[in-house]
């Protein structure tokens, strides 16, 4: 048996939406600091919906299959329905991860919030 | 595929399996029996502990078969504990670089009163043989320090810290699972008391190994029951696999300084190539390292992730990072030698085996290359050190 299952791999070779948005609405960057992980989310949102996400990851395996596939299920949607992404979800959405891997998609959770709530604070302004 | 990770495990040699295939065949019978069936077997034994004798410089009476390096690390050191207790000594002196056989052992042995030091093992990965004499006190017990670590492949200077071990009176024991059959080994030369070694290290089967003690040292046993292994270790004998350690590290010492030649100079060409990528180090010493050691650190790039995209490439390789270990720490090897989290995570060894070709270190040059730029193009932290908001480390 595989360490992780296809999905993870196919998110981890070809990662989907990596890269940087410049003039980005929202930035969101969460790290591990026991383990080391950084995840770093940029949003483009008009109107209340995100038209574009980036990520960029320092990480392992499940780190990157998590970024690239949680930003997969929020591109496009309404952020109040983006707020609600769960790390579940995303695991789930890979076919799940091995216990001691699941720190990764929570990583991908709090980087996607914290981007939003970044948003949410230039709003305000 | 280009096997690197021979400080894992290695490929078993013919000889080591037409050994062992020959024995589980036709010499099945129990050694402790009486009839000449079982004495067969028993003489196969006992042939194997000559041979293992020779090698190291020992006798064979001096030679106790285990099921590995962590079983012999656990035995010597228990051993040399309730020797020394005895005696009213409780402190041992051992490294932070360790393998977890003995650093676990040696938590242990703390929690039941024992006072232990775990020498540094400086930027270079050696041992200082003065801190050493510094450490020993009347109360020392033992010192047991490892004579090759297994991640980066540093020897240690062994000969000298057994002589000072031996002017204080002190029991010394070494870790040689790494070094077996790559440095000569000569247990009185080299003034080891003990000594342990795994056989699936040098192309023989997983699940042997022995421990050297010299003639006068009293073992205890991590194994009650029959009188094996003169009483040391209960349990009918692994003969096929035993039989087959010996022929296997026989093969690998006659080639020794052979191997060890063609060894160091892939090693470095590795080595210089790897210097090619920029923000790169070595870990451990440059040269008092195996002939078959590279150890390197990439900033701004993980482990984990760089060895699946290798395996992806047809490279078997290994890492120091947190991602890999299970639990949430970087190697304990790299962070003695003061690498910082961020750098630790992204470490790589590559341990060479004997048929690597010039060809193959060519090829796991580049694609160490292109997979540690390909990494960085997406981290968040190459992005900060390029963009001078955080400070290179290599």
């Amino acid at each position: 048996m595989a360490l992780y299952s296809e999905k993870v791999m196919d998110h981890f070779l070809h990662p989907r939406n990596v890269g940087v948005i410049e003039d980005a609405d929202g930035v969101g960057e969460v790290g591990n600091a026991k383990c080391g992980d950084i995840m770093k989310i940029y949003l483009k949102i008009d109107n209340e919906i995100i038209t574009d996400v980036k990520f960029e990851t320092f990480g392992c395996g499940s780190a990157i299959a998590s970024s690239s596939m949680a930003t997969e299920m929020i591109k496009g949607k309404p952020v109040t329905e983006a707020l609600e992404l769960t790390n579940k979800a995303v695991a789930e959405a890979l076919d799940g991860l091995p216990a001691h891997k699941m720190h990764c998609s929570v990583l991908a959770e709090e980087a996607i919030k914290n981007a939003l709530e970044d948003y949410q604070s230039k709003q305000k302004k | 595929m280009i096997y690197a990770d021979n400080a894992a495990t290695t490929k078993m040699s013919q000889a080591a399996i037409d050994k062992m295939v020959s024995l589980m065949k036709d010499t099945y019978g129990n050694p402790s029996s009486l009839y000449r069936f079982g004495q067969k077997a028993k003489e196969e034994l006992e042939l194997a502990r000559e041979t293992v004798a020779s090698v190291i410089g020992a006798e064979p009476r001096e030679i106790l078969f285990t099921s590995g390096g962590s079983e012999a690390d656990n035995q010597a050191i228990r051993s040399a504990a309730i020797l020394g207790k005895a005696k009213g000594k409780t402190h041992i002196v051992s490294t932070k670089f360790e393998h977890h056989a003995v650093l676990h052992t040696l938590d242990k042995l703390e929690k039941e009163g024992f006072e232990i030091t775990l020498l540094d093992v400086h930027e270079d990965g050696l041992v200082r043989p003065e801190e050493v004499a510094a450490a020993i006190t009347d109360n020392t017990a033992l010192v047991t320090i490892m004579y090759a670590n297994n991640e980066i492949g540093t020897i240690q200077p062994i000969a000298e810290i057994g002589r000072i071990c031996h002017e204080k009176g002190v029991l010394f024991h070494t870790d040689a699972v790494q070094a077996i059959t790559h440095v000569p080994i000569n247990v009185v030369e080299q003034n080891i008391d003990m000594l342990s070694a795994s056989g699936h290290k040098f192309h023989g089967p997983k699940g042997t190994g022995f421990l050297y003690a010299k003639k006068g040292i009293k073992l205890s046993n991590l194994i009650e029951g029959g009188a094996q292994e003169r009483g040391k270790r209960a349990g009918t004998e692994n003969v096929p696999g035993i039989a087959a350690m010996a022929v296997a590290l026989k093969e690998a010492s006659d080639k020794l300084d052979e191997t060890a030649k063609y060894l160091i100079e892939k090693r470095d060409r590795l080595i210089e190539g790897l210097y090619e990528i920029e923000h790169s180090a070595l870990n451990g010493d440059r040269t008092k390292r195996l002939p078959s050691n590279v150890n390197f650190c990439f900033e701004g790039i993980e482990g984990e992730s760089l060895l699946l995209l290798l395996d992806e490439k047809g490279i078997a390789a290994s890492s120091g990072s947190a991602c890999t270990s299970g639990s949430l720490d970087p190697s304990h090897v790299l962070l003695a030698i003061g690498r910082v989290h961020d750098v630790a995570h992204g470490s790589l060894r590559l341990s060479l085996g004997e048929d690597v070709t010039d060809e193959d270190i060519d090829y796991m040059i580049s694609a160490v290359k292109e997979v540690v730029t390909y990494l960085r193009s997406f981290s968040p932290i190459w992005r900060d050190l390029v963009a001078g908001k955080k400070q290179f480390i290599l």
